[in-house]
């Protein structure tokens, strides 16, 4: 039995002061409906970090599907810090799987704009342990921060050379209409923005943000199959990591997907790489195997992971460009991928690209989730 | 904000107080209930004192709720004793004299101040060796 | 008054914040640039407060005592900044240096002798025998009203003595005599609710410091039979440089007896930490077999009196714990900018 792709839905990501939460919700998943021509799904799952904390609502599986005008329809709330979206695509891919479910709904949404940045950042920093690292006053920036710096102490990289992420991701969001920023970067631009947390400046870190991103799957076959979708857990928080500058959740989930997929990095023609910070990104190449240890940083310089290059990563712009609206990003790199191997691109679009990955990363590392999907050939 | 949640950790907060598990011979810190390598559920506690040692660090510019009026400040990765790992305060010293695998000390210090009228939450901070008769 | 059975000093510790502004570049802000009544003061980080103090204080007291903080049987701190109007801060330093749960603790207000005060309950705990070990903290992290003379002098700072009976042989020092002596004097004064003190200018002086000292030291004097010759070294509440200086004078004690006890020129008048800390600096230099006279002042007002005449293990325990010349030299200038962040002068 296998798992298809059917539908897609994306908003743009951005601010979006005039719409609330189920409504983002609710549109992301109707669209991804007449996308996949249904009327209706057989279940729901909703992935989304935040809104208990800064919308101060629950029971948000529920909620959408109400919103939706799918009430009776089994629907549920599917969260992992970062990478709700990902957990969410991966319990709703065992849903099909399990031969319950014929059509399964699967939506991102979060809404982050209405609080001020303090409780956002604190409200982000419960993807961290809350009492031993949250409430002494760490920030989910300021953790990023301590690997960055070990990072560029250990490998002996310089910060511009992580910083070229960030300008390789706002490159390829130029020509996609649905990112959140079109703005070319240099690396100049990036070091002289603002330090957050040292080392990290402004520009190195995705925004905050509002959107929604929904999926169809099914059991039916279609032109996109899902031939991979893993997940792993690390200990939550730094504190008893054996090697701080590696996931391994990212490493776990890759090697049993690459497995699932019977595939090995090199096969892969594109990738969604969590760029939630620089470090993160650089860090996650790595981990997926498409660099060694250390030297990430390096290929990116070298173009190698450009539009063009040998293996293009975030070609519509990735977290930091097209957009990381937190619970929901795990969706949106699954469009991402879909829009490339349905030819849907643009001008960014790669051409024979047949398997995609998507990574997905909750918290420092605590839950990663890795999807790969195969497009027709 | 909750107190008992804060009250509950007091111990482990005040001092640095490790799981430890006889079998691995390992200690955790923040504390637990098993040992996730054995999972032996009889761990002890154990007072973790003596030297830090800074494993990275970074300067927090940009705040969370309740923190404001200490920015910017210093956080970092402190090894205590070789046998823990804490996410803890740097004080007493500027980002620039801070070099990674340097020696520090622990000390108190007000890690919170909830509002005017809630309560103060302390914990333990480090700073550089005062390298005399300590 | 003369403790019923022998009571000593087995430890004591001090501490003092990192960083110092100086009078003058208090003065800069406020148009003032000569005749200020102390060069520089020390200040407390924005993290710090009578508790973390206490804390850094009863720790070096404990190594010096040598005692498991389990034994203590008494926790007593004498301030006038309390974190909390209403809540010990002993109980917080109780959990802080893992001392049991069954302690006496309190927290002590007489404005700048609350630490002594401590001291005193500390004496008569031990002495009766209800405790064998008594832990009593001078702190403070006092404010000083802005462009207020007082600003200059307000510093932060404290010291931890641990008392106990003669059941041990490495005692410091020993208690011979104490006396108090108080009345209604309001000098100097805070009102609930308020952030800052006021206080009566010239009127502090004489009705109140002076005459309060000096009763309570010629008080001791009559009731111990001691004469001001006896005493190698005198310890005096010192809210400003001049002060201690004039009260030696009018006592007719030559100022080198005063002066390794004299911190508040470079440290600033620590409010109930001022004695504490002075002390600790005249136990980190005196030999055996000396005799100490120490003299707090409280505003409002009151003077704590103690005669300590000092033992052989001072010799070997003085230097199990940073000196408190050596926490004056760890040091740090900060502007009055960052001053006024720390000391929460910054309206938020």
């Amino acid at each position: 039995m296998s798992v298809f792709i059917r539908g897609i839905s994306a908003l743009k990501v951005g601010e979006h002061w005039n719409r609330s939460l189920r409504s983002l919700g609710a549109e992301a998943g109707i669209n991804a409906l007449e996308d996949a021509s249904l009327s209706t799904v057989d279940a729901i799952y909703v992935g989304n970090m935040c809104a208990p904390y800064l919308q101060a609502q629950s029971h948000i599986g529920a909620l959408i599907a109400d919103y939706m005008g799918l009430s009776g329809v089994p629907a549920v709330h599917v969260e992992a810090a970062c990478a709700s979206g990902g957990a969410a695509l991966h319990e709703a891919c065992k849903a099909v799987l399990s031969g319950e479910y014929n059509n399964v709904l699967c939506i991102g949404v979060e809404k982050l704009s209405d609080m001020p940045t303090s409780q956002v950042s604190s409200s982000l920093a419960s993807a961290d342990d809350r009492v031993f690292s949250a409430d002494l006053g760490m920030t989910f920036v300021g953790l990023n921060a301590l690997l960055h710096r070990l990072y560029m102490h250990h490998f002996q990289v310089p910060p511009e050379k992580i910083a070229e992420l960030a300008v390789l991701s706002h490159a390829h969001a130029l020509n996609n209409p649905y990112a959140q920023y079109h703005l070319k970067l240099t690396v100049e631009n990036v070091m002289s923005s603002p330090l957050i947390a040292d080392p990290i400046h402004l520009l190195e870190c995705a925004a905050i943000s509002d959107g929604a991103a929904a999926v169809v799957l099914s059991r039916e076959k279609g032109d996109i199959k899902v031939i991979a979708s893993t997940m792993s857990s690390d200990y939550l928080s730094l504190h008893e990591r054996t090697d701080l500058l590696s996931f391994s959740a990212t490493q776990r989930a890759v090697m049993q997907a690459y497995k699932q997929a019977n595939l090995s990095p090199k096969d892969i023609h594109i990738v969604e790489v969590h760029d939630a910070f620089t470090i993160m990104g650089v860090i996650s190449l790595e981990d997926m195997g498409f660099a060694k240890r250390g030297e990430a940083a390096e290929l990116i310089e070298a173009g190698y992971f450009n539009l063009n290059g040998e293996l293009p990563i975030n070609t519509l712009g990735g977290l930091k460009a097209r957009g990381h609206p937190v619970g929901a990003t795990g969706i949106y790199q699954v469009v991402d991928l879909v829009k490339q191997l349905r030819g849907d691109a643009g001008v960014n679009q790669i051409d024979n690209a047949i398997y995609g990955l998507a990574q997905n990363v909750g918290g420092i590392g605590g839950t990663v989730t890795i999807h790969i999907l195969e497009g027709r050939c | 904000m909750s107190v008992p949640r804060y009250w509950r950790m007091i111990p482990y907060l005040h001092r640095l107080v490790a799981s430890y598990c006889e079998n691995c011979s390992k200690y955790y810190y923040p504390p637990r209930e098993i040992c996730p390598r054995c999972r032996n559920k009889d761990l002890k506690n154990v007072d973790i004192n003596g030297e830090g040692k800074l494993l990275t660090f970074t300067v927090i510019r940009s705040p969370p709720a309740d923190f404001e009026s200490l920015s910017p400040y210093i956080m970092g990765l402190v090894e205590v004793d070789g046998k823990i790992r804490v996410i803890a305060r740097i004080v007493d010293v500027e980002p620039e004299e801070l070099r990674i695998g340097m020696s520090l000390e622990p000390t108190v210090r007000r890690y919170r101040v909830n509002g005017k009228d809630g309560i103060i939450q302390y914990g333990i901070a480090f700073r550089p060796l005062y390298n005399n008769n300590t | 008054m003369k403790p019923k059975n022998d009571v000593g000093i087995l430890g004591y510790g001090a501490y003092i914040p990192l960083y110092r502004i100086r009078a003058e570049e208090i003065g800069k802000v406020w148009g003032k640039s000569s005749s200020f009544p102390i060069i520089e003061k020390a200040v407390a980080g924005i993290d710090e407060d009578v508790i973390t103090i206490s804390a850094e204080a009863a720790k070096y007291a404990l190594k010096r005592a040598d005692i498991s903080p389990s034994e203590l049987g008494a926790i007593l701190i004498g301030t006038e900044s309390k974190p909390y109007a209403v809540k010990p801060s002993s109980t917080v330093l109780a959990s802080i240096i893992n001392s049991s749960n069954k302690i006496l603790s309190a927290d002590y207000e007489f404005a700048c002798k609350a630490g002594t005060e401590a001291f005193q309950s500390s004496i008569g705990l031990v002495s009766s025998g209800m405790v064998n070990y008594a832990l009593a903290i001078g702190a403070d992290t006092a404010q000083g009203r802005p462009n207020d003379n007082l600003e200059y002098t307000a510093a932060s700072g404290g010291a931890a003595y641990i008392f106990s009976s003669f059941n041990r042989s490495d005692m410091i020092a020993r208690i011979e005599y104490s006396y108090s002596y108080v009345s209604d004097t309001p000098d100097f004064w805070r009102r609930q609710g308020e952030k800052y003190p006021r206080h009566t200018g010239r009127f502090t002086g004489e009705p109140a410091y002076f005459h309060h000292i000096i009763s309570s030291v010629k008080g001791i004097l009559e009731e111990s039979g001691y004469s001001l010759n006896d005493f190698d070294y005198c310890v005096f509440h010192q809210p400003n440089t001049k002060f201690p200086l004039r009260v030696a004078k009018k006592l007719g004690i030559p100022r080198e007896k005063i002066e390794p006890g004299l911190l508040s020129p470079i440290i600033g008048n620590t409010y109930a930490g001022a004695v504490p800390l002075g002390l600790a600096a005249v136990l980190d230099i005196a030999e055996p077999e000396s005799r100490i006279l120490v003299s707090s002042f409280g505003s409002g007002a009151g003077s704590d009196s103690f005669i300590i005449s000092v033992l052989d293990s001072i010799e070997s325990k003085r230097n199990l714990a940073p000196t408190v010349q050596q926490l004056i030299q760890r040091k740090k200038y900060i502007t009055y900018s960052l001053y006024a962040k720390y000391r929460d002068k910054i309206s938020m």
